[in-house]
């Protein structure tokens, strides 16, 4: 009961978002559909009169598809960059061939008496085409339409990795943030949508060629109708951000920007994966991202400051169990020979080379500390070893390395490294259980996703990191037994970024620049 | 009037029709027999130019079939399938109305047209107009469609195997209302069958073929008693004494029946001037009367078993 009260509160808290979500589902769905057919049936219709073509055509329309469908938006980015495009593109070559195989069918499976009786009548090719062909494999090539449909409501999810839009960035945000709520809200419409359309069409379908008549023309223009959705909300002028779907969700993320900032930018969801490239490529005017990311060098983009400090801190320590350090003093001596040591852009440069350059995190962690003179050969001890986790992502691949040199280098402990761990969840658990001894953990993830405290607390000290790390370190200790060793230096946080060139050329600094400039062009 | 003039027709090197010729006179209808793969079936459907021919001339009366384009021409020519070809999408008469549509006829003539056409080949309009082809039986759709090649009146009638998707009880009765249309009465009319018994009942003339090459043609009489060649007389073999007397009609053998006066009434019954040997000769076996009468031009002469037997012998000898 609780859980149903609290999806249907959810639902009325983001009902506009949901609204304009299902629309676009809508919209894109039949956009392509609309497409496919328009492509599909004359295709069909050419084939079915050469009946050489017939195999190669239908072969290559099934090939398509057994890409799987992430993949086949993989695919589409190079080409067609993020956003609507490549979203119509990818349900468009998935709605073809149920449509191509129907209609070739369809076609195929008419009485050839009737065929010869209407020739024999006297009617040209056209008219056998639109009078009798048509019509009579119109159920059949309704049938594709319906299949093309279902499976389009379904693929069109996966549009909100690359920005598209629908009802995949409540799917895709709540898996990101763990909210059941979110997910349902984004998964019950997309399961009714699919069920909607498949008995309507099915309706349609089932009546008997003879009665579909002239009413099939109206179909057309309903998909139009439904298409036009899809237009409507991406109208708007003016700078346009990209949020990935956890950001999306978060109070420290797109909803402390409305809140605190009251940020009014027209925004599409995005993987992150393709996030930075697409600001690059100047489909994206602003995203949230990670403070220290590779890609920020790469591409030459700059961090906003948050000057109302919304993100918290998130400031990279050894998190390590306690009781390893009573055993182990000088574990705790070796790991702080690196506190304070990497600064803001010296992590940047490290992902830089990971991320960008594609070095090993060894080999960039390796020649890290021999800059800074840290660096000493493995003493290839055995006294005990050290278990060190790693979530699963780039910068803490770099982390851990650092810390496996700096430990097999100063000590005589052997090290294990657990890496690609997964999230923060299962590195944690990892910890609690005594199957890793530490990991590279952020002060902003202990604090908010970890320890979770009133949003009293929260609000009180959040945008002071002293106070956070205090915090953080006295609630692990008391709670978990876990001791925050003292941070590395760079914090890496969620931060609004720009291209450079854009941010000096509008003179845009803070987060308050940006709504300020936003708000003024409206 | 039909004129076929030196016909062929090769799919690639393979001659499906080769050097066929006849003529088909107005009001006459003419039988194309044969086997499968005899050529009969490619060679009614170059008369419409469903199949182009490779080499040869058709007129119809007087106008080459062969100058203008093949829709027009096909509109003006009646084409009846052996598996019907009704629109299973079309109603009855929507069905029947395709031509006369393509044609640009007006709404209110075609309706005519279509209840007059009904009524005509016994279908109650009023049942039968607004249904589709499926809720039919077999004859009756085979009936819409004869309906549906004559909704234009057009002089001339392509049929190819009409009853040959029905099952042999419906299949003679039908035959047997087709004979009595008047409705066809007046029909140029060539006809594909590959059965013997159905070319001799229907057919003015028979051509007769095999390989795609025409062996014979002419009336059944002449197909069964002077066959041109060993191919004519052994294509009958199998039911020649049933084909010979189908093939012979009561006129056939008028000369050699005896006279009777007004007073020979007795038991006799009456026969038909056009009626066919066995026709005749099922009569006088299962019925009580021993005799047939028939009158001709206030004529009257009498029918026997005995008159039947002898002129068949005369025949042969012949």
């Amino acid at each position: 009961m609780n859980a149903q009260q609290s999806l249907w509160e959810f639902i009325l808290l983001q009902w506009d978002k949901l609204l304009e979500q299902t629309i676009t589902h809508i919209g894109l769905t039949f956009i392509s559909l609309l497409l496919a057919v328009a492509v599909g049936v004359p295709i069909a219709i050419l084939v079915s009169r050469r009946r050489s073509m017939a195999d190669a055509v239908l072969g290559v329309a099934s090939a398509m598809q057994t890409i799987p469908s992430i993949a086949l938006l993989g695919f589409m980015i190079p080409l067609f960059g993020i956003g609507t495009l490549p979203a119509i593109v990818v349900l468009f070559l998935y709605a073809l061939l149920p449509i191509i195989r129907n209609t070739y069918t369809g076609i195929k499976g008419i009485d050839e008496a009737v065929r010869d009786a209407a020739r024999g009548m006297g009617m040209t090719d056209k008219q056998i085409l639109f009078k009798v062909e048509i019509p009579l494999a119109m159920p059949v090539i309704l049938a594709g339409i319906r299949t093309a449909t279902v499976i389009n409501v379904g693929v069109a999810t996966l549009a909100a990795y690359i920005a598209g839009g629908g009802l995949g960035e409540f799917i895709f945000g709540g898996i990101a943030l763990n909210n059941t709520n979110m997910i349902l809200a984004g998964a019950i419409p997309a399961a009714l949508l699919a069920i909607l359309f498949d008995f309507l069409l099915g309706r349609i379908q089932q009546r008997k060629p003879e009665s579909i008549g002239k009413g099939i023309l109206v179909l057309p223009f309903v998909f139009m109708l439904l298409s036009c959705f899809y237009i409507i909300p991406s109208t708007g002028t003016g700078l346009l951000a990209g949020f990935e779907p956890e950001f999306m969700g978060r109070s420290d993320g797109y909803l402390g920007l409305k809140s605190h900032y009251k940020l009014n930018i027209s925004s599409v969801v995005v993987s992150d994966a393709v996030m930075y490239e697409a600001l690059y490529e100047k489909k994206l005017d602003v995203i949230g991202g990670y403070s220290t990311d590779g890609r920020l060098k790469a591409y030459d983009l700059i961090t906003l400051k948050d000057d109302k400090t919304i993100f918290p801190p998130y400031f990279a320590a050894p998190l390590v169990r306690s009781d390893i350090l009573k055993k182990y003093p000088e574990l705790e001596e070796t790991l702080n020979l690196i506190a304070g040591k990497i600064s803001d852009s010296t992590m940047t440069d490290l992902n830089y080379q990971t991320d960008i350059l594609k070095r090993s995190p060894e080999w960039v962690a390796r020649k890290f500390l021999k800059k800074t003179g840290l660096y000493r050969p493995p003493q290839n001890g055995s006294k005990a070893t050290i278990r060190i986790g790693c979530k699963i992502f780039g910068e803490q691949y770099i982390l851990t390395e650092i810390y496996r040199m700096l430990i097999e280098g100063n000590t005589e402990f052997k090290v294990e490294t657990k890496t690609g761990l997964g999230g923060t969840k299962i590195c944690f658990d990892a910890l609690t259980n005594n199957q890793i001894d530490l990991y590279p953990e952020y002060t902003g993830t202990g604090f908010l996703v970890i320890l979770k405290p009133a949003s009293s607390i929260i609000d009180r000290i959040m945008s002071d990191r002293d106070e956070v790390f205090k915090y953080v370190q006295t609630e692990f200790e008391y709670r978990y037994g876990l001791t925050w060793l003292k941070p590395m230096g760079f914090n890496n946080t969620y931060a609004l970024m720009m291209r450079q060139q854009d941010a000096s050329a509008l003179g845009l600094q803070s987060i308050t620049d940006l709504k300020e400039y936003i708000d003024g062009n409206k | 009037m039909i004129v076929v003039k030196n016909l062929s027709k090769f799919f690639q090197q393979t001659a499906a029709v080769e050097d066929v010729s006849f003529e088909v006179k107005e009001g006459e209808t003419l039988v194309l027999l044969g086997t499968s793969g005899s050529g009969k079936t490619t060679t009614l459907r170059m008369i419409n130019r469903l199949i182009e021919p490779s080499s040869g001339e058709i007129s119809i009366n007087g106008q080459s079939a062969l100058a203008m384009p093949a829709e027009i021409l096909r509109r003006s020519i009646g084409y009846v399938l052996q598996y019907n070809g009704l629109f299973p999408h079309y109603t009855v008469a929507e069905n029947i109305a395709i031509v006369p549509q393509l044609l640009g006829w007006e709404k209110k003539s075609i309706r005519a047209r279509t209840h007059e056409l009904l009524l005509k080949l016994h279908l109650d309009p009023e049942r039968f107009a607004d249904r589709y082809p499926r809720e039919l039986s077999g004859g009756q759709q085979q009936r819409v469609g004869l309906a549906r090649a004559l909704a234009s009146d057009p002089p001339i009638l392509l049929m190819d195997e009409p009853f040959g998707s029905l099952d042999p009880v419906t299949r003679t009765s039908i035959r047997k209302e087709f004979l009595g249309l008047d409705v066809l009465k007046r029909k140029t009319i060539v006809m594909v069958t590959h059965d013997i018994e159905e070319a001799f009942e229907l057919g003015d003339k028979i051509c007769l073929m095999d390989g795609g090459k025409l062996k014979q043609i002419g009336t059944p009489a002449e197909l069964m008693f002077n066959p041109s060649s060993d191919f004519s007389r052994s294509f009958f073999d199998n039911e020649r004494l049933l084909m010979e007397m189908k093939a012979l009609r009561v006129k056939d053998i008028w000369n050699s029946l005896d006279k009777v006066g007004d007073e020979e009434q007795g038991n006799s019954r009456h026969a038909d001037f056009n009626e066919n040997l066995w026709v005749v000769m099922q009569d006088l076996i299962a019925g009580e009367a021993q005799t047939k009468i028939v009158s001709r031009n206030n004529e009257r002469k009498v029918i026997t078993l005995q008159h039947i037997f002898h002129s068949l012998k005369l025949f042969k000898a012949n």
